[in-house]
């Protein structure tokens, strides 16, 4: 007779931790804590040390104080005596300033050289070929410096606009190039609600006015779909969507009295416009082009993935060609193109922070750099700092999973 | 009559038709410019376009390079001798090519050995770029680091020989206990190597000659573009079994290991690394013990290591999602352990699928090391922008010198890019 014996029961023994896969694991595990909460001792420990014998602490008292500098370049009020805070906040408005504009320029510059690179011309072709590969393949700090010297050492001085005979003019009266920036005509409203200090509020109205717009074209354009659907013709709606967007917001411009500031010389420098500083603009045009070389490349691999049988069935439908491409290859190439589109554009917020190299006055510049030479706060600046990007990563990438879930291939 | 007859008379070559040649638009050099060029209007109106285009940058940089002077020594001198014409100075890349390749410190009459360094690295890297190669060539690969170390820093040879005889005596350790177990091996070799590292410290400082046979370098006299290809290389080889570590730790089932994995890589992926290496630069030093002097070299190095061994885990982490479930399974079906499994089915296959990544990442990484030239350290851009801009003779020069940077990094990147390209099409073992 054959017994069946369990296997051994209870006995614990210690090698079972390392070769028992029911408890490696957790062993492991176990291991890995303890090594971290060891190293990160060590490391709080040699902090500790270093601080008591610099005499220095950890405080973010600093934030509160004067920051005593000059930026050249708000959006919001500033002067050297307002705090350190508040310096910080004119970074974070710059870097998301510039992180936009070069956001918007480098989609154009992408989508329009991927396209072109799929042209049927040769020329065309191989020019944006060129483009793509010479860009992509130099630093984005060798560009930003190159324009930087190209708007200070090659830009004329405002002198040079001076005088009956000027050696330099400004285009079409409107726009002075100069090496201290180019200056451009700005807007402002006569009639403005709250006078000087209510001029916020005027653009907050005209921006309201816009996003109104937007959301009035797109019901528009539902109900048309409607009744296209219901009727199977399809109502015009070009002159009407024309208005909505036109409309409303020339008519407020009216009511505000929208004027333009147009710069002129006075004495030694321009007056009156807007200025762009040389570093926002080096800045800006550099991540433009540097990163639409990248963009291109998405947008090309995202035109190719559509399959060409995509193309013959919509055309084999009656099709025209216009309508296949915004109503079968582009819905499909746009979910490829999007997702990393949205990380260039994080990369484009990332590397906004070589403005330190050219003087702009981001997040890294302000806190990164003048407060934190001036206060000595080398480790609360830079946590800052960093707080500050992984924040804005954190956030385009909650947005892009979002986006990802809504396009995901809707399968069984 | 006879003329309805006549038509009704079926008529019959018997001989061919000689071979008329094309007409002219359908052959040769007319065609391919009908087809490519002037295919429709807005085809030919792109085409003047972009001839306009290349017209504008020709017609301003080749008068510029080819009237280019060459051999004056200041920017004065070059005005002089240019008279008014256009034309580059590029006497300032042929004074100062050896601080632009160098540096400003390092001793001149030691550049022979970065520039052996560099060479012996073709040697080295070859075998790993190029797998046609014989495998024997990968002793001298192992060996290269210490090799180019002692090279480049000079000081006394018992260095690197005993780093290299703590590397061997991991080895030893581990090749004898993996058979037992990879943890064993693996932990038992890291111990071994640590060990004799430690007392070989003791060694070295006991028997340091007075005067080694290559004199010492300090690394702050690094700097030029040795900097940037010293750091690029350094940065992506350290960061390479970084990356894998830290991707397979993403993929793990043990929630702590995995956590750590994820925290490390979003942290680091979120920030710039112009941030990094202000943490380099002035808080790491916090963090080292009080009599440890780190030089601000390595720190730099563990920073962007840290940087780039995040994205290239990410990278990695895509090869291995791509891998179907199958490979997985059947390795464990076969009763491989998790070591044996990674080692010998899902890395073998998940770092093939990642190798254009990883080379895309090496190619940022080796453009960004231009950003250490922000915390003043003098590589190839902070040279430009440092001394030889600041100079008396030379202040002024830009374009010939931004030229030069954009051009060396561009003749490396596009070359690593196109090795990349190829390696793609050696690899591609399926669908052929």
């Amino acid at each position: 007779m054959t017994t069946i014996t369990d296997p051994p029961k209870g006995e614990f023994r210690l090698s079972m931790l390392l070769y028992d896969t029911r408890y490696r694991s957790m062993t492991l595990q176990v291991i890995a804590a303890l090594v971290l909460a060891l190293s990160l001792a060590y490391l709080y420990r040699n902090l500790a040390t270093n601080l008591a014998e610099a005499g220095l602490n950890i405080s973010f008292e600093f934030l509160g104080s004067p920051a005593g500098y000059d930026i050249n370049q708000t959006l919001i009020e500033y002067n050297s005596q307002s705090s350190n805070f508040r310096a910080a906040i004119v970074g974070i408005l710059n870097t998301l300033l510039v992180a936009f504009l070069a956001c918007v320029t480098a989609t154009v510059f992408g989508v329009l050289a991927g396209v072109l690179r799929l042209s049927n011309n040769w020329l065309v072709r191989k020019l944006m070929a060129v483009y793509v590969e010479v860009f992509r393949n130099i630093p984005v700090l060798i560009w930003i410096i190159i324009i930087f010297t190209i708007m200070t050492a090659v830009m004329p001085s405002p002198s040079a606009f001076r005088g009956d005979d000027p050696d330099s003019s400004m285009l079409f009266d409107l726009f002075a190039f100069t090496n201290r920036g180019v200056y451009v005509p700005g807007p402002y409203f006569t009639r403005g609600i709250g006078g000087e200090e209510g001029s916020i509020i005027n653009w907050l109205l005209v921006i309201a006015v816009l996003v109104g717009s937007f959301f009035a074209t797109r019901a528009m354009t539902h109900r048309a779909n409607n009744i296209q659907e219901k009727t199977g013709v399809r109502p015009k709606t070009l002159w009407i969507n024309l208005a909505i967007w036109f409309v409303p917001i020339i008519l407020l411009c009216l009511v505000l009295g929208l004027a333009w500031d147009i710069p002129e010389l006075k004495g030694f420098n321009f007056g009156g416009g807007l200025k762009v500083g040389g570093p926002l603009i080096a800045l800006w045009f550099a991540l433009s082009i540097y990163t639409g070389a990248f963009i291109a490349e998405n947008v090309r691999a995202g035109i190719q993935s559509v399959s060409k049988g995509q193309t013959e069935a919509a055309s084999a439908l009656g099709i025209r060609p216009r309508r296949v491409m915004s109503l079968v290859v582009l819905p499909q190439a746009l979910r490829v193109i999007i997702p990393p589109l949205i990380s260039q554009y994080l990369n484009i917020t990332k590397n906004s922070s070589l403005a330190i190299a050219v003087g702009y006055a981001d997040i890294t510049a302000t806190l990164g750099g003048i407060t934190l030479n001036q206060t000595g706060r080398a480790i609360e600046c830079v946590l800052l700092l960093m707080l500050f990007y992984l924040v804005i990563s954190l956030l385009i990438s909650a947005g892009m999973n979002v986006y990802n879930n809504a396009i995901k291939l809707k399968e069984r | 009559m006879s003329d309805t007859h006549a038509q009704s008379v079926a008529f019959v070559r018997d001989t061919a038709i000689p071979a008329a040649p094309a007409p002219a638009n359908e052959t040769g050099p007319v065609k391919w410019l009908r087809e490519n060029l002037f295919a429709t209007w807005a085809n030919a109106l792109l085409t003047v376009a972009a001839l306009f285009v290349i017209y504008l940058i020709l017609s301003s940089t080749l008068p510029w390079i080819l009237g280019g002077v060459w051999t004056t020594t200041s920017l004065a001198e070059c005005r002089e001798v240019l008279a008014g014409q256009t034309g580059a100075c590029f006497s300032v890349l042929a004074e100062r090519w050896n601080q632009l390749l160098f540096g400003f410190k390092y001793p001149s009459e030691l550049y022979w050995r970065p520039i052996l360094a560099l060479v012996l690295l073709f040697i080295a890297a070859a075998p790993v770029l190029f797998f046609d190669l014989p495998r024997k060539l990968l002793i001298f690969t192992a060996l290269y680091p210490f090799i180019a170390f002692w090279l480049i820093w000079g000081g006394s040879i018992l260095v690197p020989i005993v780093a290299l005889l703590g590397v061997v005596g991991g080895y030893l350790v581990y090749s004898r206990f993996v058979a037992q177990s990879f943890a064993t091996g693996f932990f038992g070799g890291i111990v071994a190597a640590l060990i004799i590292w430690y007392i070989g410290g003791f060694i070295t400082e006991a028997l340091a000659p007075a005067n080694p046979m290559l004199t010492a370098v300090p690394s702050r006299d690094l700097g030029g573009f040795m900097l940037n290809l010293m750091l690029g290389v350094t940065c992506v080889s350290l960061s390479i079994p970084l990356g894998i570590a830290l991707a397979l730790g993403r993929q793990s089932s043990m929630p702590l290991i995995k956590g750590i994995c994820v925290i490390f890589i979003e942290f680091i992926r979120g920030v710039p690394l112009i941030t990094l290496l202000f943490v380099a630069s002035v808080m790491l030093a916090y963090f080292f013990p009080p009599e440890a002097n780190v030089d601000l070299f390595l720190r730099v190095v563990i920073m962007i290591t840290m940087f780039s061994s995040a994205y290239i885990a990410e990278v990695i982490r895509g090869g291995l999602a791509a891998l179907p479930k199958g490979q997985y399974e059947a390795a464990d079906s076969l009763g491989l352990e998790y070591a044996q499994a990674m080692r010998l089915i899902i890395l073998p296959q998940a770092l093939k699928i990642s190798i254009p990544g990883i080379v895309n990442i090496a190619v940022g990484l080796f453009k960004d090391t231009t950003l250490v030239s922000v915390i003043s350290m003098f590589d190839l851009v902070g040279m430009i922008r440092g001394p030889i801009l600041a100079s008396t003779e030379w202040n002024g020069v830009y374009w010939e010198l931004l030229g030069f940077a954009a051009l060396l990094f561009f003749v490396v990147c596009y070359g690593i890019s196109q090795y990349s390209q190829w390696l793609e099409r050696r690899l591609a073992t399926d669908h052929r």
